[in-house]
């Protein structure tokens, strides 16, 4: 389950995998606009794939040209090797969870699932509907119009209608992002249990990185009409590839920095006059010695010190061996002043002001009694520079490349 | 990481769509004590003009009539309530001809215009874009001129030697509908053809009014749903589009139905005494005949048939639901 997915930069002939989902160069213009640049994907069969990003980036748009309710100004869409671009929407072995679930408010909650089969000719329809509701917690429900469930019931019956048809792929354009908080959440244990349970392909399209990193084995991340970067959640958040992927999936720390020294397994870069290191294989390749980079460091990867307690004073510098106190020998080190602290239950959040940059994050876990530091106290901020990653100051090069 | 501010935007009410019509209301003024009888009457206050209206513009002539249709006498010796029930027997006995051919007409023209209606309807409400303001204003564009004129002008349009006759007549079509009886010759004036013609025209624009109603809020987001689910375009249009515009169907058939079937201007202007209609004798029996008490039980007998044949089609239709 860890590797469901092969980025594809260059689609390379591929071997077997008879069910894949592949999108070969897609792309949508509408008039000047263009909602999706050339697009290469390839989402393995079986697999939970999401597609992640603001509103507008092309995620919907691109589910639309996969389900044939948007036609793809260039390239195509293939199923298990079969080309499926010219295939209108209603002979798509593909079915999709709308948004606005679109239920039919005419029919009730049976015939709304039974609609597929029926429109293939199917006629007995009544066990399966019923297996199917089953499936999704609703049977005794069938005959309740849409109007009169909630709205995660109707989420539910959306579901079970897009399922029965057993299509190779199911599209989900933001499934949950009607419900309240607490149903999302519950829904998103469904979504995952029913997808494990039927083992079809799930594309889902989300703007919501907790709902995709907590479904999702794969998640592509979309920024203007292009792809930023795609791999499993673990190794989008602890590698993120371009500062936006960083900024929109979790929070980061970004600080500017010269890169001072390379080679080796580390580099070191200067950040405001503080040298802080950074593992080589979690920077961008082909550093050389004057180029900035982008330094980030995830919010809960950093501890805290008081300054007092360090020993050092103010300046500390990472990975000198000056440090007596709490901080241990070899982690990066920024000193700065708290500004403002945000009990959240399980941990603090601390706003603090380094003199290398305003506003950094830090998630501290409240796990000892007594109050963390108060804002105004002057502190250090330590982490093993492991946790470290340099990024270039520009967006990647998307996968498939402009025009 | 659960926060303990739960910020405002993200708690969002569930979405129901289509929900509009008989989503469960809860009025939070209810639950409060205080002044709830001002409040309370506020809305009976407001319904008294048309209650009023009512009371003295229908109810009223209803009760008149309805004792006028169970009155005998003449004009010279004046009328006389003597429950004399017979009238509405022998009123239906002699007129029945022309009920049946009230309902024949009225029914056509309905059919008709649902046929050349629901096109428009459809055309308007999905596909016109920006033009749809303009061809909704085209649409009751005739209602700018008087109903008599209009008539007046379709009796010119289609009188003997003119060009619509003449064309039908070199296309053969007048053949056909003369074998079918529905034209007399080679005229179409004065044949029952003309008065279901002028029906038509007269009503259309209450058949495209409320389906364009009603295909207009059909979310078209159900359209993709049902192409996704293998349903093609014809299939779309069975099984989604055509069951959400019943409502539409409905009240259009009958707006267009019963005013056409009490219509006697079209009959009297466009036909000739074989297409002589129910409203064409309660027009002569009150206006020529001055037999009143007869006048008056035909309207009655009218109306209960047309309620009658109403109730039977909406129970038929099985949208009592929809057309509340």
């Amino acid at each position: 389950m860890t590797e469901p997915i092969s980025p594809q930069a260059v689609p390379v002939p591929e071997p077997g995998a008879a069910g894949d989902l592949r999108l070969a160069g897609i792309s949508k213009t509408y008039g000047t606009v263009r909602a999706v640049r050339p697009l290469d994907l390839t989402v393995e069969q079986g697999s939970f794939f999401a597609l992640l990003g603001a509103s507008g980036c092309g995620k919907t748009t691109t589910l639309r040209m996969i389900a044939g309710l948007e036609e793809p100004t260039t390239g195509a869409v293939l199923l298990g090797g079969h080309d499926v671009t010219d295939l209108p929407a209603h002979k798509r072995p593909v079915n999709t969870v709308f948004q606005s679930y679109a239920l039919f408010p005419h029919l009730d909650v049976h015939e709304n699932v039974a609609f597929g089969l029926r429109r293939r000719g199917i006629r007995s329809v009544r066990a399966k509907v019923g297996e199917m509701l089953d499936l999704v917690q609703l049977g005794d429900h069938a005959r309740r119009r849409p109007h009169q469930l909630s709205g995660g019931q109707q989420q539910r019956v959306a579901l079970a209608r897009a399922l029965i048809n057993r299509p190779r792929v199911l599209l989900l354009d933001e499934p949950l992002a009607a419900l309240d908080l607490a149903l999302r959440r519950r829904m998103r244990l469904e979504l995952k249990r029913v997808q494990t349970e039927v083992g079809i392909t799930f594309v889902h399209v989300t703007h919501d990185q907790e709902e995709a990193m907590a479904l999702a084995d794969t998640v592509a991340v979309m920024n203007a009409g292009r792809v930023e970067q795609l791999g499993p959640p673990a190794e989008l958040y602890d590698r993120p590839g371009t500062p936006f992927v960083a900024g929109f999936l979790g929070t980061s720390n970004l600080v500017e920095a010269t890169v001072t020294t390379t080679g080796g397994d580390e580099i070191t870069v200067t950040a405001g006059g503080v040298a802080l290191r950074v593992p080589a294989g979690r920077c961008p390749r082909d550093i050389a010695r004057g180029d900035t980079l982008l330094i980030g460091v995830r919010p809960e990867k950093i501890s805290l010190t008081h300054a007092d307690d360090t020993g050092t004073g103010s300046g500390g510098v990472g990975g000198a061996a000056d440090g007596g106190g709490s901080v241990a020998d070899g982690r990066n080190r920024l000193t700065g002043r708290i500004v403002d602290a945000a009990f959240l239950g399980v941990s603090t959040q601390y706003v603090i002001d380094s003199p290398v940059r305003a506003g950094l994050e830090v998630y501290v876990q409240n796990v000892d009694h007594g109050r963390g530091p108060w804002p105004g106290a002057e502190v250090v901020l330590h982490w093993d520079p492991a946790h470290t990653f340099g990024l270039r100051d520009e967006p990647a090069a998307a996968t498939g490349g402009g025009i | 990481m659960s926060a303990t501010k739960v910020s405002g935007s993200e708690v969002r009410a569930p979405e129901i769509p289509g929900g509009d019509t008989n989503a469960p209301e809860v009025s939070a003024d209810r639950a409060r004590p205080g002044a709830p009888t001002r409040r309370g009457a506020l809305p009976y206050v407001l319904l008294l003009p048309a209650v009023l209206w009512l009371l003295v513009l229908f109810l009223v002539p209803m009760v008149y009539q309805a004792s006028t249709s169970l009155q005998t006498g003449s004009l010279e010796e004046g009328f006389e309530v003597t429950w004399h029930v017979r009238t509405y027997a022998d009123a239906f006995g002699a007129y029945w001809p022309q009920f049946a051919r009230s309902l024949l007409y009225a029914g056509s023209a309905t059919l008709l215009c649902l046929v050349l209606g629901y096109p428009l309807a459809y055309l308007i409400a999905v596909k016109a874009g920006r033009w749809r303001h303009t061809l909704l204003v085209l649409v009751v564009a005739p209602f700018f001129t008087s109903f008599l004129i209009r008539t007046l002008a379709w009796k010119a349009i289609l009188a003997d030697g003119g060009t619509v006759v003449a064309l039908l007549d070199r296309l053969h079509v007048l053949d056909v509908t003369g074998a079918l009886g529905w034209t007399e010759g080679n005229r179409l004036l004065a044949t029952p053809l003309a008065v279901v013609c002028g029906l038509t025209y007269s009503f259309l624009p209450f058949m495209i009014l409320p389906l364009y109603a009603s295909l207009d809020r059909v979310d078209v987001r159900l359209h993709e749903a049902a192409r996704d689910l293998y349903a093609s375009a014809p299939a779309v249009f069975r099984r989604v589009t055509l069951p959400l515009s019943l409502p539409g169907i409905v009240s259009g058939t009958l707006l267009t139905f019963i005013p056409a079937s009490g219509d006697y201007i079209n009959a009297e202007l466009l036909g000739s005494t074989d297409t002589r209609m129910a409203g064409n004798v309660i027009q002569s029996q009150f206006l020529r005949v001055l037999d009143y008490p007869t006048a008056a039980a035909l309207s009655f007998l009218l109306m209960a048939v047309v309620l009658l044949l109403v109730t039977v089609y909406i129970r038929r239709a099985g949208t009592e639901d929809l057309v509340r």
